[in-house]
């Protein structure tokens, strides 16, 4: 069976396709916060160093590798928007952007809490933390220079850039702890190294790491189809749309 | 070549320059970039003098020594190469532990002691249930009593 993928790229198919598919994401979303919250609060262990303190880990991680992920993801939606001059793309992008920028803001925030009675301070301009903080400087950019432009498609161009040149960001704030010295300890979860995590508290982490991801998908999807019709409010569609009260 | 697949290619090669430049940016930035300086590096006079900067290492097995009736505390940082012995008044973070990763800030005197303004832990990236690393510094022991045998 052959999928038409192009008949998806027109915002008016992807709408409805978006539509049937946000409930399903959003209840996977549910579920695994709640099993991966149980898991973190009251069936992984207590740490050996840390005692209680370290299980804001479970929000910790998943909110700051998706502020990592989400930026990538929407600097390639940008890249092809601006490439190809595909109007879904950069809606895409635009779509990502405030779930992105809640992200980091959350990995930034639990950080500082975590910071406080570990380290010893909320906050030190160490590579690690002062890359994420531009992090959430870019997406703010990004979010600030679209809304400054009126013309949308020229708002798509102007941001796609700053998404595109940012993106450089991520492999630095992803390597900081082992290029450079640095407060923030290094990855206990990588692809090239055994987690040096005991296994229920890595299964509880993960578990919320797939719950960010599903949640991501269901807003930015509701996110995408609010864009949708804002920008295709003149057209016969979402007149029809309208007329048989679907909206 | 159509256009649009030009552009991609404009797009990518802009990305790659871009990252390039970073790369040297980055590179010429090197020493800016250190958080704190090691024992070794400082003892090579290689931490700026009279000015306040960070040290980080490990606590010195047996160096705590807190002083009677205050807050002031005496301790070494070490990288297992070099050490470095600091004095500080005020509050240790509650993972301050000997063994342990720290980083102070502070400024180092004339008779090579560092004055500390601040003292901040380092903890690795390991978590485990205490049982566990329990068991792991039992066989650590035990490793160590079946070597010197």
């Amino acid at each position: 069976m052959a999928i038409n993928w192009y008949k998806y790229s027109s915002p008016a198919s992807f709408y409805s396709l978006a539509g049937k598919m946000i409930p399903f994401f959003a209840i996977i979303a549910f579920g695994l916060l709640v099993a991966g919250l149980y898991i973190g609060f009251f069936v992984a262990p207590t740490d050996f160093q840390q005692g209680e303190a370290y299980r804001i880990i479970f929000i910790h991680v998943p909110a700051a590798w998706m502020s990592m992920f989400l930026y990538v993801v929407m600097a390639i939606w940008a890249g092809i928007g601006l490439a190809f001059n595909t109007r879904l793309s950069s809606m895409m992008a635009t779509a990502i952007a405030p779930t992105g920028a809640l992200f980091t803001f959350l990995a930034l925030w639990t950080g500082s809490l975590w910071g406080k009675p570990m380290w010893g301070t909320w906050w030190v301009w160490d590579a690690r933390l002062t890359s994420e903080l531009i992090l959430l400087f870019l997406y703010i950019g990004f979010m600030s220079l679209q809304a400054a432009i009126d013309d949308p498609r020229r708002a798509d161009k102007a941001g796609a850039i700053i998404a595109l040149v940012g993106v450089i960001n991520i492999p630095i704030i992803y390597f900081s702890v082992q290029w450079w010295n640095t407060l923030h300890q290094g990855a206990s979860v990588s692809v090239t190294q055994a987690p040096t995590m005991a296994e229920t508290m890595l299964t509880g982490m993960m578990i919320m790491v797939f719950a960010s991801w599903m949640y991501s998908i269901a807003v930015i999807l509701k996110r995408v189809r609010v864009i949708i019709l804002e920008r295709e409010s003149h057209t016969a569609w979402v007149a029809d749309l309208r007329r048989k009260g679907a909206l | 070549m159509k256009p649009r697949h030009k552009k991609l290619a404009v797009i990518t090669a802009g990305v790659t320059a871009l990252g390039f430049a970073a790369i040297l940016v980055l590179n010429a930035f090197q020493s800016n970039l250190v958080f704190f300086f090691s024992p070794t590096q400082v003892i090579a006079k290689e931490a700026p003098i009279g000015k306040s900067f960070r040290i980080g290492g490990l606590v010195e097995e047996g160096s705590v020594q807190r002083e009677d009736g205050g807050t002031t505390v005496h301790f070494a940082i070490t990288d297992t190469s070099e050490v470095i012995q600091v004095v500080y008044t005020g509050i240790l973070p509650d993972l301050f532990r000997e063994g342990k990763g720290v980083v102070a800030q502070g400024k180092l005197s004339e008779n090579g002691v560092f004055q500390a303004d601040e003292v901040l832990a380092k903890h690795d990236e390991n978590y485990m249930p205490p049982e566990a690393a329990h068991a792991l510094e039992e066989a650590a022991k035990a490793q160590k009593a079946y070597l010197t045998q």
